[in-house]
């Protein structure tokens, strides 16, 4: 890996809004413009527009590219229909996660996958070891643009860009489109738990795009949103980050998300008798959610929880909910775990602090 | 960014106002700003014994968990408790109603500590 911090393709627009910019992996991105609790609730009750320019884009093609990706991938891929996506996992040989990931179909053999930042080179760099006169993967780093629009308003806002005749996909699905005089691909998926789009497209487009949808979105309370926002958005909707709640250590059903693993069809992936064991007699820890109480101490990655007593794991990922207004975490504990509503511990800086555990979708009606 | 030029200033990021026998501390306006809104804050109890430089409370946003150091050494006398119900008051006044803790020096010293264009410029950088 090289020691270079990549600047996104939409920095001239970020400065010019004065966005403050932090590195994350790899790359310069906007940690926040107007405030972080500002965008989070804007996102909620309007619209939010972020910059997702780091997210690796990798087109898979090929007559042989089905088979490749159903003997790497934890969702079958032989599910998707032609402009549908998936949320799936690379896992690797014990079960844990090498990266999660979505998984568009574009056609039978042309498949679009978006995967983290952390491990755009990684995943790259294997599935290239996969090619051959049947399949070919290309990568795009540092040359493509990503911007998610998220929010109730989101598709009032993008329908105002989309060419007369074009209608919006539906949930988890792709299409091509013509936005700003130039092509994109536009997905209903996202990382809010609201509803919204994913736009992928070139470095030219991408800038008009992401400009003009803040202008015709200003009325409806659209605002540029940043990765601080980003992550307090998808711990309220249960979203895992890999790095923290998914990692080379722990598998989807450990975190609890064993629905997208399929192990009803005969193909083998990596890891799959370990994902496959733990799906029928459970995974030896089980990611929970707990919810604290206002005015206490916010839980953090890595803080110890405790129940009856007894150390029963960490906290995978945590922070002060801006809707809810208290603490809410997700925890990796020993199974089996107490039940919904159970009185836990988290330590904070060598204190006690009570909360409970909870579903891990912490908003209702996401 | 303001700087008050009757403090003195940690690189740290805390402010202290130096009365007597009595030192308020604070966070700059500048950390106020880097961190965000505040939306949580952790303070020592009054009697607890510090040496300069120890971590001796803590101002969360939502991103994070951030460590204020002692800029002095002493013995806690009184936090701020109007910030556990109203933390925001450390945004919107970081030098007045948004002070964190005060103190009873060991020694009415800050030579370790920084003035306000000194503090100033260590933010230029």
């Amino acid at each position: 890996m090289s020691a270079s911090v990549a600047e996104s393709p939409l920095a001239s627009c970020h400065q010019a809004a004065g966005a403050k910019i932090i590195p994350f992996a790899g790359w310069n991105l906007p940690v926040q413009f107007s405030g972080l609790i500002q965008e989070h609730r804007a996102t909620r009750q309007a619209a939010g527009l972020f910059d997702i320019s780091h997210m690796g884009q990798i087109r898979a093609q090929g007559p042989g590219v089905l088979a490749c990706l159903e003997g790497l991938l934890a969702n079958d891929p032989a599910k998707l229909t032609d402009g549908e996506g998936h949320y799936s996992f690379l896992p690797n040989d014990h079960g844990g996660v090498i990266d999660d990931l979505f998984l568009y179909r574009i056609g039978p053999e042309d498949f679009f996958l978006v995967v983290n930042a952390s491990r755009h080179q990684e995943v790259l760099d294997l599935l290239k070891k996969k090619e051959g006169p049947q399949v070919r993967f290309t990568g795009f780093p540092g040359s493509a643009v990503g911007m998610a629009l998220q929010g109730p308003k989101a598709a009032t806002i993008l329908a105002k860009l989309m060419p007369t005749g074009t209608a919006l996909p539906e949930r988890n699905r792709i299409l091509r489109a013509k936005l700003e005089g130039g092509e994109a691909w536009v997905a209903r998926t996202g990382y809010t738990g609201e509803d919204g789009f994913e736009i992928f497209s070139d470095l030219k487009t991408g800038p008009k795009v992401w400009t003009r949808l803040l202008e015709v979105g200003k009325a409806d309370g659209l605002l540029p949103c940043g990765l601080g926002s980003r992550d307090s958005l998808r711990l309220e909707a249960g979203l895992p980050l890999n790095g923290q709640d998914l990692s080379y250590d722990i598998t989807p059903v450990e975190a609890g998300l064993g629905f997208f693993v399929d192990v009803s069809r005969p193909r083998s992936f990596p890891g799959r008798s370990t994902l496959e064991t733990q799906k029928k007699n459970g995974p030896p820890r089980l990611t929970i959610g707990l919810v604290g109480e206002a005015g206490q101490a916010p839980p953090r990655h890595g803080y110890p929880v405790f129940h009856a007593g007894k150390k029963i794991g960490e906290v995978s990922s945590g922070l002060p909910s801006p809707t809810l207004g208290y603490g809410i975490a997700l925890a990796l504990v020993t199974a089996p775990a107490p039940a919904l509503g159970q009185p836990v511990e988290i330590e904070v800086r060598g204190r006690r602090v009570p909360a409970k555990i909870s579903k891990r979708k912490f908003l209702q009606n996401r | 960014m303001n700087t008050p030029e009757d403090l003195r200033y940690a690189k740290t990021h805390e402010w202290i106002r130096m009365e007597k026998d009595r030192a308020t501390v604070g966070i700059t306006d500048h950390a106020q700003t880097e961190l965000n809104d505040v939306v949580f804050v952790d303070l020592p109890k009054p009697g607890k014994k510090v040496n300069a430089g120890d971590v001796i409370a803590t101002v969360e946003s939502v991103k994070a968990a951030s460590d204020i150091y002692a800029p002095v050494g002493g013995e806690v006398t009184e936090a701020n408790a109007t910030l556990s119900t109203d933390p925001g008051l450390i945004n919107r006044e970081p030098y007045a109603n948004g002070w964190l803790f005060r103190l009873k020096p060991s020694s009415t010293s800050t030579d370790h500590l920084l003035s306000a264009s000194q503090y100033a410029g260590t933010l230029k950088k």
